[in-house]
């Protein structure tokens, strides 16, 4: 079983971002569980969502404490919230920054990646909304995942236009990776 | 025999599950966590989805559950769904419910109790309604909270049952969850549900009353049958479970569900979405060789006490876990519920309680183990707490 925690804030996406990590599993033939943890959502707020993905059907329903990969949003939360708190040393912690991994000083053996995913999500999308983006990201980072299943999650849940761009937007972030090429 | 799974969120696959079952007069009132339910059906609604169905907006979960009373007695099938304060504030409704003998269903999508207030999920809120006259079920994931959303209909609606019946199901935990399911399909519903058809309906060509007047010669007899109508539903609700396997496929026990328990030396015992994590920590245990088994408690109300008798007439010790207490007694329902069961029976195991989760609490895997640590314990040197929380933040208090 794969443990993925996404650390965002409130109106960032990242319950979502769960959602469509689980239903693009899915559709690769895996078992998969998405859920938030529950706050009182606002806009701004830290939040977390996390991602289960197994190869058996998924019974636990605790909270991850030692997550395969990680997933920062914003990375202005890392100056608050230990984001990367138990991440597996083999593992991987992806942050949207336009920063290097070095400029960031966390206490893990997990490889740091960094992509900037507010630029592609504001020259691709014309907002700065960065979860499908980072998905996408996620699936060139760690091999986990169909770069497909992320497109076709995303257009499920976000027909027409707005869809449409998200899908390009995933796939650039999918390359950036290196994944693809 | 059904078919195909599909990721959704846990209140969708309740949701659709209630469409299918064809209500004819839902009512409701939203509240944390229990509100994707109603929004996802009112979307049915709006949609035509659900046909000969009235969906009535009210001011207050009072008024809503009041209303499917008014509505239940006419023939209707009747649904609602809420939480927390929100059953709290149906209190004086649920018995009338009961007492009418109408079988509502009602899904309750457990929440804490205020004050403090807290949004987040334990058991208090329908454990604190479990004296008056509900039936109780406790979903474990979101396949079985579907499901078992039909089979309530099913067992409430019985001739020989005719109660109403809440269906429990944790809040965000399972309410909020995306995981695979199997949506329940129209046909087969149809197939496994039949039409509503009660004895006695409110119609004004052949008049009669509910809920009327009883003096103190004959209120007792009333009672006692509700208490009939829960004896009845034990072997209604296996029953549902066996022709819901039959058409579905798809079976989790009846009164409970027994894991790796019959030569379990510590069986736990628990309700909802915990006993999941509680087997994944077994599988752990048991690959240590410790004989760890888990009776999951899927009926609550009536309690199914001959069946979990013969279930811990084995063990070496019962261990209890409750994401509720009552308050003066330093006890979990399930606690109180094992040990009285148990007593005046021939069975002698001792019995522990452990409360937990409360107010949103996680429960990680290593609570399940230290509770199994101390368990083991027990049986060495007895049992030195009887009962006790196994989350509890001494540094806090």
């Amino acid at each position: 079983m794969k443990e993925i925690r996404i650390h965002g804030r409130g109106g960032q996406g990242s319950v979502t971002a769960a959602e469509l990590l689980a239903v693009a599993a899915f559709e690769d033939g895996k078992y998969s569980q998405a859920f938030p943890a529950f706050g009182v959502e606002r806009r701004g707020a830290p939040i977390m969502a996390f991602t289960r993905i197994s190869e058996q059907p998924i019974r636990l329903r605790s909270q991850i404490y030692e997550p395969d990969y990680v997933i920062v949003q914003d990375a202005t939360l890392i100056e608050t919230v230990d984001v990367a708190s138990g991440a597996k040393p083999d593992g991987k912690i992806l942050i949207n920054t336009e920063f290097s991994p070095d400029t960031f000083d966390l206490d893990t053996e997990a490889e740091v990646i960094t992509i900037d995913a507010t630029r592609i999500a504001l020259d691709i999308i014309g907002r700065p909304i960065v979860n499908t983006i980072l998905l996408g990201a996620f699936a060139g980072a760690t091999g986990e995942i169909k770069v497909k299943s992320i497109q076709n999650a995303v257009a499920e849940r976000f027909p027409g236009k707005v869809g449409e761009k998200n899908s390009l937007a995933v796939l650039e972030a999918y390359h950036r990776m290196g994944a693809g090429q | 025999m059904s078919g195909k799974m599909t990721v959704v969120e846990g209140s969708y696959a309740v949701a659709h599950s209630v469409k299918v079952c064809r209500p004819n007069v839902i009512s409701a009132y939203p509240i944390t966590p229990q509100t994707h339910i109603v929004e996802d059906l009112s979307q049915f609604m709006a949609d035509g989805k659900i046909p000969n169905c009235e969906y009535i907006n009210v001011e207050s979960e009072f008024s809503a559950l009041s209303t499917l009373v008014g509505a239940s007695a006419t023939g209707a099938r009747t649904y609602s769904s809420t939480s927390s304060q929100g059953l709290e504030l149906m209190h004086e409704v649920l018995f009338n419910a009961s007492g009418m003998r109408l079988p509502i269903v009602m899904t309750v999508v457990n929440r804490a109790v205020s004050a403090p207030i807290s949004i987040w999920n334990d058991h208090q809120d329908s454990i604190s309604q479990r004296d008056t006259g509900w039936i109780q079920l406790y979903a474990e994931n979101i396949q079985e909270m579907s499901d078992m959303t039909a089979q309530s209909f099913k067992i409430a609606e019985d001739k020989d049952v005719m109660l109403p019946a809440m269906v429990c199901m944790d809040g965000f935990i399972l309410s909020h969850v995306f995981e695979p399911v199997i949506l329940l399909e129209q046909e087969l519903t149809d197939e496994f549900l039949p039409t509503y058809d009660p004895e006695h309906v409110l119609d004004t060509r052949n008049p009669l009353s509910f809920g009327t007047f009883a003096d103190p010669s004959t209120y007792t007899e009333f009672r006692y049958l509700q208490q009939k109508g829960m004896d009845v539903a034990l072997g209604k609700i296996e029953k549902a479970a066996e022709d819901f396997k039959t058409i579905f496929g798809r079976y989790y026990g009846g009164l409970i569900e027994p894991y790796m328990a019959e030569d379990a030396e510590i069986l736990l015992m628990a309700m909802g979405s915990v006993v999941g994590t509680i087997k994944d920590v077994i599988d752990k245990a048991r690959s240590q060789g410790i004989k760890v088994g888990l009776i999951k408690v899927r009926t609550f109300r009536p309690f199914p006490v001959e069946v979990i008798r013969s279930a811990v007439s084995n063990a070496a010790i019962v261990v209890t876990l409750d994401k509720n207490i009552s308050i003066g007694l330093n006890e979990g329902a399930l606690f109180t519920e094992v040990k009285s069961c148990l007593y005046n029976s021939d069975i002698n195991v001792p019995v522990m309680g452990f409360m937990l989760g409360h107010g949103g609490r996680d429960i990680p895997m290593s609570t399940i183990q230290m509770i199994i640590d101390k368990a083991a314990q027990a049986i060495k040197s007895g049992i030195k707490v009887e009962s006790e929380y196994a989350d509890l933040r001494g540094e806090l208090l």
